[in-house]
């Protein structure tokens, strides 16, 4: 308890120092949402040049990229923050983190919590809920689990993600952007059905990485509809299952990184 | 309370091989240091930059693991111990802050209490004892980005001790601080070591810092003890002198000699000399200067710790 | 072009014009040395480029696939393949995304050591982003562009007059982007930091700027607006 109140704690401390730059704040939260916002607004202006795309309509391509938003957003909301460990691993800070009696992630998470990204979660929410209704979607109850469980399915995998590429850090502090292929990359990837990419590269992202089971699979389900790309129909409701083994591997990374740390100073 | 037991840490650097190959190569910062500190000490570790001080810092702090060795402090080894031990110390990283940038001092304070669970009436007398001896309460309510380094360092020293550690390390606590402020530091620390409830382990690079604070020196060249015992022994061993330096309206007389002091310079034609005091203390020569000469002014030189040090490697 | 020798010539009023120029061409070289310095960085970022590359090729060829006479906006796959893969290249060469220095320097109060130089801060700010100008264009516009070549069927300029123009504009782009660049982060010297306006134009700029799908797939009358009203499609 004791150490969830301090986390807590650290939160509090964060929105305090925000409230200390309102205006910059406030634009951020409004440029967030924007951000957001016109991901969405891309899959409609490419819309209105075909009726389809990979074989999709806009309602269903709809549900993907709300599902994604969903899921995305949320994981950037919580643990996004972390691919500014390059930045800590340089400048030292991570020593400051690591002479407090808590956690390294957490404590990082928590300090540094990007609160200006709220509005572009509820704004995600809105786009998921909103492409549900329009695709009429057949409930039972299977799908209407399926329908809560893969955005916090979504939203564990990027979580993981960010994670393990922000552990790069800890090897290569120069990796600059290199994180943000897989991460914002991996947000475009699974925003548009997975039809519309070449074998060899939606075998690497889509089935090595696993960005094919965060959006696609799961709307599969929720549509009805068989895959094109030949997976069996269950698949679509064990697919936020591909989080288990995600958050597994960033955990391991990420505790090998520190230890790689620690035992080559910064 | 604090041991380290042929402590060992080895970077690897990669270094230009050619044109376009690189090489790795192993360097020893910390070369097998054994050191054993009692509670209640307090140790001032110098040496000059790269020779191991902050990463020996480190690896009792647990922000580092070592190569090889031992490391306990409170019985506590620091890496796989860490979260356990960063409840009973106190760190001070001169060139890094632990407090919250954009927030008054008072919030940071708010802020480490539940970090490091402390009950409020614990962290309200410890807050009031280090805002009566830091007079922190002129800018207890300022934003850290604001304050002056002088003030910043109070508000460190206070963050390092709310929780009460039983340890106090400090990474040159006072880098880039003017004269009061420095003064401040140093007495707040001169005054908390006296009560002999913490143990204070500091690295500097201004020998004021230890002659003020520290009765034990350590001093570590290339990874290696080359000195640990007091600062007098130091000298002692090393021969280095406080010097006298005097302006004298007139030259001094020829066969002029100043008991336990050696003349070792004379410029401006003899209107400036230098005595190196050997046995004297500073008032002594000073005494027996004024009733010789017509003195002007005087001051009275420390030995400069790049001197000792450098005489240490010349005989490392 | 112009806009160059106007702010050199008054770099040291006094001076011989010789001077000027030379003080300007050593602080692009020193610009461009700065960013020569971070060869794995610049492997890096290519990297991402590539990775965003693919992705925003097989969208819009999907598009294309999909759309009557397979010809969205008026251009075909070869068109749009090129569009996003020189796209990715002159990202970072026109530096739409470039570092956020000024605002860090106002915020920390190192802009201050810059106003004592004797060059005045725009014209020494926009010489270091050219100096990032010419590296990027020598590292990072190449890898997109080849890697967009190997996986895709690229269009080839068919007039010679294309070259010289693609130089000059994206010359100008480079220099339009810095001016824009320098507004959003001067708003720090009233906000303390500038990260609200950065996020909002890293995000205006991308979508205006037609990095995330060509412009002319907008409703036209949105799309003209954008064309002659605002900066932002000239920069890309």
């Amino acid at each position: 308890m004791g150490e969830l109140r301090a986390y807590a704690a650290l939160l509090g401390g964060k929105a305090r120092s925000m409230a200390s730059y309102r205006t910059s704040f406030a634009i951020e939260l409004l440029s967030n949402l924007g951000s957001t916002v016109l991901d969405v607004v891309t899959v409609f202006v490419l819309y209105r040049a075909t009726a389809r795309v990979g074989g999709f309509t806009l309602a269903e391509s709809l549900l993907m990229t709300g599902l994604t938003a969903a899921g995305f957003v949320l994981a950037d909301l919580v643990v996004g923050n972390i691919d500014d460990l390059k930045r800590y691993v340089r400048a030292g800070t991570l020593d400051t983190v690591l002479i407090r009696p808590l956690r390294v992630l957490p404590q990082l998470i928590f300090m540094d919590l990007p609160l200006r990204k709220l509005l572009r979660l509820a704004f995600g929410i809105f786009v998921y809920v909103a492409a549900l209704v329009v695709n009429h979607v057949h409930w039972t109850p299977t799908r209407l689990t399926l329908a809560v469980v893969a955005p916090i399915g979504a939203a564990v995998f990027f979580g993981a993600i960010f994670v393990l590429t922000a552990s790069l850090a800890f090897w290569w502090v120069e990796s600059g952007e290199m994180g943000a292929a897989f991460t914002y990359g991996g947000r475009d990837f699974t925003s548009y059905p997975i039809t519309i990419y070449s074998d060899w590269f939606r075998g690497v992202f889509a089935y090595a990485l696993g960005f094919g089971l965060v959006s696609y699979q799961p709307a599969l389900a929720l549509l009805d509809r068989a895959d094109p790309l030949g997976l069996p129909a269950w698949a679509g409701y064990a697919a936020p299952l591909v989080s288990v083994p995600a958050v597994a591997i960033a955990a391991l990374v990420w505790r090998i990184g520190i230890r790689h740390y620690r035992s080559t100073g910064s | 309370m604090i041991r380290m037991q042929d402590l060992r840490k080895d970077f690897t650097v990669r270094v230009k091989a050619g044109r376009l190959r690189r090489e790795k190569r192993t360097v020893p910062a910390v070369d097998g240091v054994s050191l054993t500190i009692e509670p209640g000490e307090m140790v001032g570790y110098i040496g000059p930059n790269g020779a191991g001080k902050s990463t020996t810092l480190k690896m009792l702090t647990g922000v580092l693991a070592p190569t090889s060795g031992e490391v306990s402090v409170f019985g506590l080894t620091p890496v796989p111990q860490r979260t356990r031990l960063a409840l009973r110390i106190g760190v001070v990283f001169g060139q890094r802050s632990q407090l919250w940038w954009d927030l008054p001092l008072r919030e940071s304070f708010r802020l480490l209490r539940h970090i490091y669970r402390v009950p409020a009436a614990e962290h309200e007398a410890r807050l009031r004892r280090c805002r009566d001896l830091l007079d922190l309460d002129a800018f207890l309510d300022t934003p850290v980005r604001q304050l002056s380094l002088g003030q910043r360092m109070r508000g460190e020293l206070t963050a390092a001790l709310l929780h009460g550690p039983g340890v106090l390390f400090l990474d040159e606590p006072t880098i880039g601080l003017d004269v009061v402020s420095k003064q401040a530091v140093r007495s707040f620390l001169a005054e908390l070591g006296a009560t002999g409830d913490v143990t204070l382990v500091l690295t500097t690079h201004d020998l004021a810092d230890i002659e003020r604070l520290c009765h034990r020196l350590v001093v570590i060249d290339h990874g290696r003890v080359v000195h640990d015992g007091t600062i007098d022994a130091l000298h002692a061993r090393y021969g280095s002198r406080r010097s006298l330096v005097v302006d004298l309206d007139r030259p001094l007389a020829s066969g002029f000699a100043l008991p336990g002091a050696t003349l070792v310079a004379a410029e401006a034609e003899g209107h400036r000399v230098t005595f190196a005091l050997d046995s004297a203390s500073a008032g002594e020569a000073v005494a027996a200067l004024v009733a010789a000469a017509s003195v002007r002014d005087l001051s009275v030189v420390e030995p400069d710790i790049e001197d000792v040090v450098a005489r240490l490697y010349a005989s490392a | 072009m112009g806009g160059i020798y106007a702010s050199v010539l008054t770099i040291s009023p006094g001076r011989p014009f010789r001077a000027s120029v030379t003080t300007f061409g050593a602080l692009v070289w020193s610009g461009f040395r700065r960013y020569a310095t971070y060869r794995q960085a610049t492997l890096a970022g290519s990297f991402t480029n590539i990775v965003f590359g693919f992705l925003r090729c097989y969208v819009l060829l999907a598009v294309a696939a999909g759309a009557t006479g397979s010809r969205p906006g008026g251009y075909d796959g070869a068109q749009l393949a090129t569009f996003v893969w020189v796209g990715q290249g002159l990202l970072t060469v026109v530096g739409i995304w470039g570092p956020p220095d000024l605002s860090d320097r106002i915020r920390t109060g190192d802009v201050a050591s810059d106003l004592l130089r004797p060059v005045p801060p725009v014209t020494a700010y926009l010489a270091a982003d050219l100096g990032r100008f010419g590296h990027a264009l020598l590292t990072r516009m190449v890898g997109p562009v080849i890697v967009g070549a190997i996986f895709f069927t690229l269009t080839t300029p068919t007039r010679w007059q294309t070259i010289p123009l693609f130089a000059i504009s994206t010359l100008l782009a480079a220099i339009g982007s810095f001016g824009c660049r320098f507004l959003i982060n001067a708003t720090a010297y009233w906000l303390h930091d500038a990260r609200g306006p950065l996020v909002l134009w890293t995000l205006g700029s991308g979508v205006l700027c037609g990095l995330y799908f060509p412009l002319r797939l907008l409703p036209e009358w949105l799309a003209v607006t954008l064309w002659v009203a605002t900066p932002f499609p000239g920069l890309l």
